[in-house]
């Protein structure tokens, strides 16, 4: 077995070395230098780990939990990344001197762009995601991950997938499909991650000792199985040569821009909302030590989302060259939308009947309950923003991204936060968090920061979009763009400056974590209910 | 694992009796004004697909009762808006430009479209408010200095037609030799120190008169031999302070060897008539503009 595996791992360095010194442009060969390190590193390691005695290959018993620390770790450290670079492009926008031409092009606003958003939807949300659910359904099964080693590749194949992401973009390697930019190979890899994710996942599942399936991993699965289908129908593309990072789409024109936004708001949909719901179904309940409010409303509003959700994605092209029926169609399944979304939402709050009061004793509860609170907020904005007659003045305009970091910083980081803070000292062996004060601080650096950005971009947002139809008496347009440009100015620096306020909060966490998992052990790790 | 229902304290419901790592859940029915929303919200699509374009057919789609669609939309603003002012652009196309500026109520029209023009169209080279962008061959339109005229009539040709394009035929065209690779170095060197001479700036007195006897021989012919330009050709005044490329050493030198070649798009096609002329008088009244002579 370990021969085999040597091969192929010899293989693999040995073709990589191939392909970066034959590829055709920087990227490619860059990859292809980043995976023949990866392969002969485990290579060698696997040399190693020959001259030792076999092991003992009794069937392991307990919850597997060492992906689910990595994950956490990466977690965090991605958030970090990922905040860090969305605060200096956010100053980029304000001062375009800091496009410095010492940097160019790697690290201008249009290569750092994509880097933000990947690094904070999939690298910070990915493995928020994939730690979470294999800790939940690991929990909610009362059974250990299926599939051994498999939850291990998927968090380093993940893993992989993002650093081949991230320094794509940097060298210039993009489809230039929003939340989809990675090109061919990448996207493949990330299919074969994806299966292995769903397998581990799903075994899991099929492994079960609790009778019911519990409603965190319906939400988990139905993230896992619809984003394994958005990305795989909007990546389909043919490699312009297998020597280089270049692919051209399959679909063109208006199909290719409604499948783009078929798959990009379903990004949002099932990435960022139902798996962020399964994440909600699990540690709140825990965390309020409270039975889940409604079964029946989560049941109704789980299939009322996954239903309508996949509809909506026409609404991001209105008023384009997309019929005007597939408008109307994006358009009313948003608005139908809004009530399953925020079943999620009462269903969440409404948890805490019986344990208000921890509102203001624990800032976990206190995390998770403003998260809720922005999820409330951004699922009515959406649907809103969705109407033509709205949509008409809020497109293409800052408004746009003040919702959706509403969103993201409200709802996907706080619960992500609460979640990290609920894990790190059960997964350690600890009591609780090395200091519950700092969580506080935590808490009041992000929502303070999050209300200056989705404040920052409503105003300045509306005020772009009546600048841009602005007219005289006699019906001729009043500003030019670049009279919008300079108007935005102010409210661009205090946008900048909420990202260094939850950039900060996320600085405290880590130190936070790291304090925490530093500090003696306590607390026996858990083993599967029986 | 316990399967049993249990009435909870808090709330006073029953859970469900199924419980996953001691979380439970209650069997509250769904909230009432949750429902009735979800309710409303599908009546409202309902009704909202049934009057606009919705359901897409075999081939084409539903329309919808009111017969709305974004295009008509759009079509119907536009119609709006000429012909609240049909009037004045018809009056603005037909008139004869020279003579724009004696009627009055014309001539404000013309010049608030065509800052909204200017505005949308130009500001994006010639700046926001038309001063250029200096040293970079965006010329400044606030002053006097005019390449092609500064008539409003001039103004209009130079708008509808561009210049040095290959899109239009009648786009204003010259073309400055690149004399890097007619004279010597030091050749170029005279040239630049004569041309800064002739427009008043510091410059070294010894080159300058050599480079006299190389203007003349190369030069003149355009820029005319007291250097005062030519504008059938677009050729600079070079004894002006106004310099479109920059008036140092460096970029003196560079416009000889290599020469310059500033493109403008023609606008005349996208703008139409009355745009065209609009945007020219908004141009002519910003402080440069010029009267035909004897007036």
């Amino acid at each position: 077995m370990d021969y085999l595996k040597l091969v192929t791992l010899g293989l693999v360095a040995f073709a990589a070395a191939l392909l970066a010194s034959l590829g055709h442009d920087l990227a490619y060969k860059v990859h292809a230098a980043i995976i023949m390190v990866v392969a002969g590193g485990m290579f060698l390691w696997t040399l190693k780990g020959m001259e030792q005695d076999a092991p003992v290959l009794a069937t392991p018993t307990g919850y597997m939990d060492g992906p689910i620390r990595y994950g956490v770790i990466a977690t965090a450290m991605w958030g970090v990344v990922g905040f860090l670079a969305g605060t200096f492009i956010a100053f980029q926008l304000a001062f375009p001197a800091l496009n410095f031409d010492w940097g160019q092009p790697f690290t201008n606003f249009g290569r750092l762009r994509p880097l933000h958003t990947s690094a904070v939807i999939f690298a910070f949300g990915g493995n928020a995601l994939i730690a979470t659910s294999f800790y939940i359904v690991q929990r909610t099964s009362a059974a250990r991950l299926w599939g051994g080693n498999l939850a291990w590749f998927v968090f380093w194949g993940y893993n992989l997938f993002i650093v081949l992401a991230a320094t794509g973009y940097l060298l210039g390697a993009t489809q230039s499909k929003e939340y989809a930019e990675p090109e061919w190979y990448v996207d493949i890899w990330l299919t074969i991650v994806w299966v292995a994710y769903l397998a581990v996942f799903m075994g899991t599942i099929l492994n079960r000792k609790e009778r019911h399936i519990y409603v965190a991993n319906w939400f988990f699965l139905a993230f896992i199985v619809t984003v394994a289908m958005l990305h795989i129908v909007n990546n389909l593309s043919i490699p312009v040569s297998l020597l280089g990072s270049k692919s051209v789409q399959v679909f063109a024109g208006v199909q290719d821009a409604m499948t783009q936004w078929w798959y990009g708001h379903n990004a949002v949909g099932f990435f960022l909302t139902a798996g962020f719901l399964g994440m909600m179904y699990y540690f709140v309940p825990k965390q309020a030590n409270r039975p889940v409010y409604s079964y029946k409303l989560s049941i109704i509003h789980f299939w009322a989302l996954i239903f309508l959700y996949i509809w909506a994605g026409p609404h991001h092209l209105h008023y384009t060259a997309l019929p005007d029926w597939a408008s109307t169609l994006g358009m009313v399944f948003s608005i139908v939308l809004w009530m399953p979304s925020w079943g999620g939402m009462i269903n969440g709050l409404m948890t805490l009947e019986g344990a208000w009061d921890k509102i203001r004793t624990d800032p976990i509860i206190r995390m998770f309950v403003a998260s809720l609170a922005f999820y409330g907020m951004s699922t009515f904005e959406g649907p809103m923003m969705s109407i033509r007659a709205v949509n008409s003045l809020s497109h293409y305009t800052d408004w746009t991204i003040g919702h959706v970091h509403s969103g993201a910083l409200g709802w996907n980081g706080l619960i992500t936060f609460g979640a990290l803070y609920f894990l790190t000292p059960k997964l350690w062996g600890r009591k609780e968090m090395y200091s519950v004060p700092a969580i506080n601080l935590h808490f009041w650096l992000a929502t303070i920061g999050i209300v200056f950005y989705a404040a920052s971009m409503w105003v300045t947002g509306i005020m772009e979009g009546l600048m841009w139809r602005e007219v005289d008496a006699n019906g001729f347009l009043v500003n030019s763009f670049a009279d919008t440009v300079e108007a935005k100015l102010p409210m661009y620096v205090v946008r900048g400056l909420g990202g260094v306020l939850y950039l900060a909060g996320a600085i405290v966490m880590v130190w936070n974590m790291w304090m925490t998992i530093r500090a003696p052990k306590t607390v026996a790790i858990a083993t599967p209910a029986e | 694992m316990s399967d049993e229902k249990r009435i909870d304290d808090a709330t006073g419901t029953e859970t469900t009796g199924h419980t996953w790592d001691g979380i439970e859940e209650l069997n509250t029915p769904l909230p009432r004004w949750w429902l009735w929303t979800f309710y409303a919200t599908i009546v409202w699509g309902v009704i909202y697909t049934i009057l606009f374009p919705a359901w897409p057919l075999v081939s084409g789609a539903t329309s919808g009762v009111l017969g709305w669609s974004t295009r008509g939309d759009v079509a119907a603003d536009i119609e709006a808006v000429n012909l609240s002012n049909a009037e004045l652009r018809d009056s603005l196309v037909s008139i004869d430009l020279a003579v724009l500026e004696e009627n009055e109520p014309l001539h404000r029209f013309a010049v608030s479209a065509g800052a909204s023009v200017f505005a949308n169209n130009c500001s994006q080279c010639h700046g926001a408010g038309a001063a250029g962008v200096q040293a970079a061959g965006y010329p400044n339109l606030l002053d006097d200095d005019w390449l092609w005229g500064g008539q409003i009539t001039d103004i209009a040709d130079t708008v509808r037609h561009g210049i040095r394009n290959e899109d239009d035929p009648d786009a204003r065209w010259s073309e400055m030799p690149a004399f890097g690779d007619m004279l010597e170095r030091e050749e170029i060197a005279a040239l630049v120190a004569h041309v800064q001479a002739l427009g008043g700036l510091e410059h070294d007195t010894t080159l300058a008169a050599t480079g006299s006897e190389l203007y003349l021989d190369n030069c003149a012919s355009c820029h005319a031999d007291n250097g005062l330009g030519d504008r059938t050709v677009g050729a600079p005044n070079l004894t002006d302070a106004i310099w479109l490329y920059g008036s140092s050493d460096e970029a003196l030198t560079e416009t000889i060897a290599n020469a310059r070649f500033g493109v403008m798009p023609p606008w005349g096609e996208r703008l139409g008539e009355a745009q065209v002329r609009a945007v020219s008088a908004y141009v002519h009244g910003l402080g440069g503009g010029e009267r035909p002579v004897g007036e």
